[in-house]
């Protein structure tokens, strides 16, 4: 992955730009030492790596702006950091660049159950934002599977989604207002506890810009009451087409289940050895989740059973109590690890139209035999947004290279058909040079165009979203 | 002008010499327009109606009446409830997807499922130097570049003119009920709202009309609406006597504001923290209110000419004044944000040909 040459000017300053964040924040707040600054040098697509010239770890919105104002005058790229778990490279490093990481940032500032809204430093974790509500019956609905670690910053960077977004929706729709720092240093409030912030829909353009618009440091999220309960069920079926059509039937009939989970034959050999669900060998198996009091999920879940035994499934399992309904998940939830166990992976994100969900499994089966790397899927069937994981050997030569190639092929299948090259994970590095499968110039040259009016000197995350060649006279100006 | 395709309305921006009036069917535009009217109505049709995948794609000028009966056909629905503004406004003519998308116009669900910018998944559109761009696209889960899907709604045609929306869809429930009580003032409405929001009986309907009173709604199949009217009821005891209605036919009247049907006067929009409200309506001089979203959207009629931001001094929100003559339509914003709001409007339309003046306070 080709990254701009870092700014010698810069590198030459470092002493000088370091001792002037010194004058700016506490000792502990900024990290020069290159033994300490490798600890930031990837995220998690960690097949890149690169030092920085410093860290920042500010504690407040006027730290974040003062060092935002230097780096601003000085010419200094930065990259904004929140947990650090971006699988696209969203906050990779350059030599020549200031990481600035939200982590110390994570205080809950305001409660508000009759408005149903916390609003939050964005340093704090994803988890810990229903964590801080969960005991008053109430969570936060995007719940991206590194839930645990990823910061809310970085999910407003990504527009990060989750399990339960068919039903929830994703960041941006639960997202009501933001404290934005820009490069030059100026704060606004976007948005706030309330419905819709007036005029441009500015938050709307912020949540998924990938920290290039501005840092996010502050964030009123909307919370929601608890459901009553949840209950999946497992359906197997003997080919992939079928169990696709399954979900489009359920959709059809009137049902939102909170989630529908697809996993295929090469994904559930892998997660059985690992985890041992007691998962049926099938080429195809969904997971569906619904949500209500007990009688409710009874029906949702009998009209589910009426249409899945219309397509055959091998196997219909319902979950008597909590102990099997947590069976169900285990193998689901283990599928990313089971699948690291065995082999080194990559993990695709395409959105598909769900109508093109056979077609779309079969081309991808095609190339993984052409290609002669296995390929496992394992994804959110409701929204088309899939996670194909191709399995490859790091330590094989030209191994990562081919994997890379059958990557940016099935990326472009999903725009074929009408989908797009990432559904929740972000551009960052990694599908940058892909965006013009997708988009023609005029299309990337209006998203420039945003950035300008933003961050008019090209320094917050330069490098990132955008094909090199299409920023190239933006970054050098 | 009337294009019939986007590449004629291209064509069209590119050759303006002066300010256009970006025009959709006409039934909810405020503020004041100049220049020559460019309307949308000849990019009508649908492109895609996949209903297993809840996904449409149409030209911007389609009706949306036209929609609404295609999808009602399929059992299915936009899902942020299009108001209709023809009778308060005193308009005629047919609303387009275009304008309610410009409009960023959303109903009583908005509590539930957003508003109709959580619903649009993808926009076609020119710009004001006359380029077509894309953004965003026909599936639900999509962050691939910036979101200029967000951006444009509610846009008011200042940034581009639709040419093509996309939209995701849900089923229509099988059954509704609506929970009334009688009685309450203002502030015990907006509580009593609070507390049935905050349940997990997913309501999606919370308004209260003053001196006729405060309603929620629920949908579902049908044993589960029955459940929840009857678990939503205890809840609510504290609040007095609920009566429970079958169905949803009154939501049209709160979703379309007829209360002020026929009223003289201004009529204002505002987007507040619910629990503020009673509170923010206590400070204005109003002839009429309606409260929607859960306190979160008051409607309020006023005496013509009245400045009611002047009144109200500041406040967490917005108000919008959508009937009423003269400047002042839109909501002041911080120097801040008008900035960047100028910003995008500059480098989207540099020669400010598309309603200039539109969406200035």
């Amino acid at each position: 992955m080709e990254m701009p040459p870092p700014d010698t000017m810069v590198l030459s300053a470092k002493a000088r730009i370091v001792a002037a964040l010194h004058g700016l924040l506490p000792a502990d707040a900024v990290i020069s030492d290159e033994a300490e600054t490798r600890a930031y040098e990837c995220d998690a697509l960690t097949a890149y790596r690169c030092p920085p010239l410093a860290v920042v770890l500010p504690r407040t919105t006027a730290e974040v702006a003062s060092v935002l104002r230097l780096c601003h005058a000085e010419g200094v790229p930065v990259v904004p950091r929140g947990s650090g778990t971006s699988l696209a490279g969203g906050a990779l490093p350059t030599a020549d660049c200031v990481v600035l990481g939200v982590a110390r940032m994570n205080a809950v500032l305001e409660t508000d159950y009759d408005n149903r809204f916390v609003r939050v430093q964005t340093g704090r974790t994803n988890l810990s934002v229903t964590g801080a509500v969960e005991a008053d019956g109430f969570f936060y609905a995007p719940d991206p599977s590194s839930q645990l670690a990823c910061a809310i910053a970085g999910n407003i960077a990504m527009n990060s989604g989750g399990a339960h977004c068919l039903k929830y929706g994703v960041t941006t729709n639960n997202l009501l207002g933001v404290t934005l720092v820009q490069m030059d240093g100026t704060v606004v409030e976007i948005g706030g506890p309330y419905m819709d912030a007036g005029g441009l829909d500015l938050l709307g353009v912020i949540c998924g810009s990938e920290g290039q618009l501005g840092v996010v440091t502050e964030a009123t999220l909307r919370i929601l009451p608890k459901p009553e309960g949840a209950r999946p069920v497992l359906v197997g079926f003997d080919s992939n087409e079928v169990a696709g059509e399954c979900v489009s039937d359920i959709i059809k009939a009137g049902v939102l289940p909170v989630a529908i989970e697809f996993m295929d034959r090469p994904c559930i050999e892998a997660t059985e050895a690992f985890a041992k669900a007691g998962y049926p060998m099938c080429e195809a198996l969904l997971i569906i989740e619904v949500e209500g009091s007990p009688a409710e999920i009874d029906e949702q879940l009998a009209l589910i059973k009426t249409i899945a035994l219309r397509h055959n499934p091998v196997e219909f399992r319902e979950a008597a109590d909590e102990d099997q309904a947590k069976r169900i998940w285990l193998g689901r939830k283990s599928a990313f690890g089971a699948m690291g166990q065995i082999n080194d992976y990559m993990c695709l994100d395409g959105t598909i139209p769900v109508s093109s969900l056979p077609y779309v499994l079969r081309r991808i089966g095609e190339m993984s035999k052409e290609i002669g790397l296995d390929v496992a899927n394992v994804f959110h069937a409701g929204d088309g947004n899939m996670h194909p994981l191709i399995l490859f050997d790091a330590n094989k030569p030209g191994d990562l290279e081919r994997c890379e190639a059958l990557g940016a092929d099935i990326l472009r299948l999903c725009v074929e058909v009408g989908g797009c090259l990432t559904g929740e994970h972000g551009v960052g590095i990694e599908k940058r040079d892909l965006m013009s499968v997708q988009f023609a110039p005029d299309d990337l040259e209006a998203q420039l165009k945003v950035k300008d009016v933003f961050d008019p000197r090209w320094l917050l995350n330069p490098a990132k979203v955008f094909p090199l060649d299409a920023t190239a006279s933006r970054r050098a100006a | 002008m009337q294009p019939s395709s986007e590449a004629e309305l291209a064509e069209i921006i590119r050759a303006a010499k002066g300010p256009l009036c970006v025009k959709g069917g006409g039934t909810r535009s405020l503020g004041t327009c100049a220049g020559e009217v460019l309307e949308t109505s000849g990019l009508s049709g649908v492109v895609l109606y996949e209903p297993g995948a809840l996904t449409l794609v149409a030209g911007a000028g389609t009706p949306v009446a036209e929609v609404e009966a295609l999808l009602a056909a399929e059992g299915q629905r936009l899902p942020f409830e299009v108001p209709d503004l023809r009778g308060l406004l005193g308009r005629t003519g047919e609303s387009t997807l275009g304008g309610v998308v410009a409009a960023n116009a959303s109903g009583p669900r908005r509590v539930q499922v957003g508003a109709c910018r959580d619903s649009l998944i993808g926009v076609r559109f020119v710009d004001g130097a006359g380029t077509i761009i894309k953004n965003g696209g026909r599936v639900m889960k999509n962050v691939t570049g910036y979101d200029l899907v967000k951006l444009l709604a509610g846009s008011w045609g200042t940034l581009g003119v639709l040419s093509e929306v996309s939209f995701k869809l849900l089923p229509v429930p099988e059954a509704g009920a609506t929970l009334i009580l009688p009685g309450l003032s203002d502030r015990q409405a907006v509580q009593a709202m609070a507390a049935a929001l905050g349940s997990p009986f997913e309501v999606n309907g919370a308004a209260h009309w003053p001196g006729q009173g405060t309603y929620l709604r629920i949908e579902g199949f049908a044993a589960s609406v029955a459940y929840r009217a009857e678990a939503l009821r205890r809840h609510l005891a504290a609040f007095g006597a609920v009566e429970v209605e079958d169905g949803t036919d009154r939501w049209a009247a709160i979703r379309d504001v007829a209360p002020f049907q026929g009223r003289a006067g201004d009529v204002w929009r505002l987007s507040v923290k619910p629990s503020d409200a009673p509170e923010i309506v206590a400070r204005m001089e109003v002839e009429a209110v309606l409260y929607d979203w859960g306190g979160g959207l008051i409607w309020a009629l006023c005496v013509e000419g009245d400045d009611l931001r002047a009144r109200l001094g500041a406040f967490q929100g917005h108000a919008t004044r959508v009937r009423g003559a003269g400047p002042g339509a839109f909501h002041p914003e911080a120097p801040g944000v008008a900035a960047l709001t100028h910003g995008l409007r500059a480098k989207f339309d540099p020669r400010g040909l598309l309603n200039p003046g539109l969406m200035d306070a």
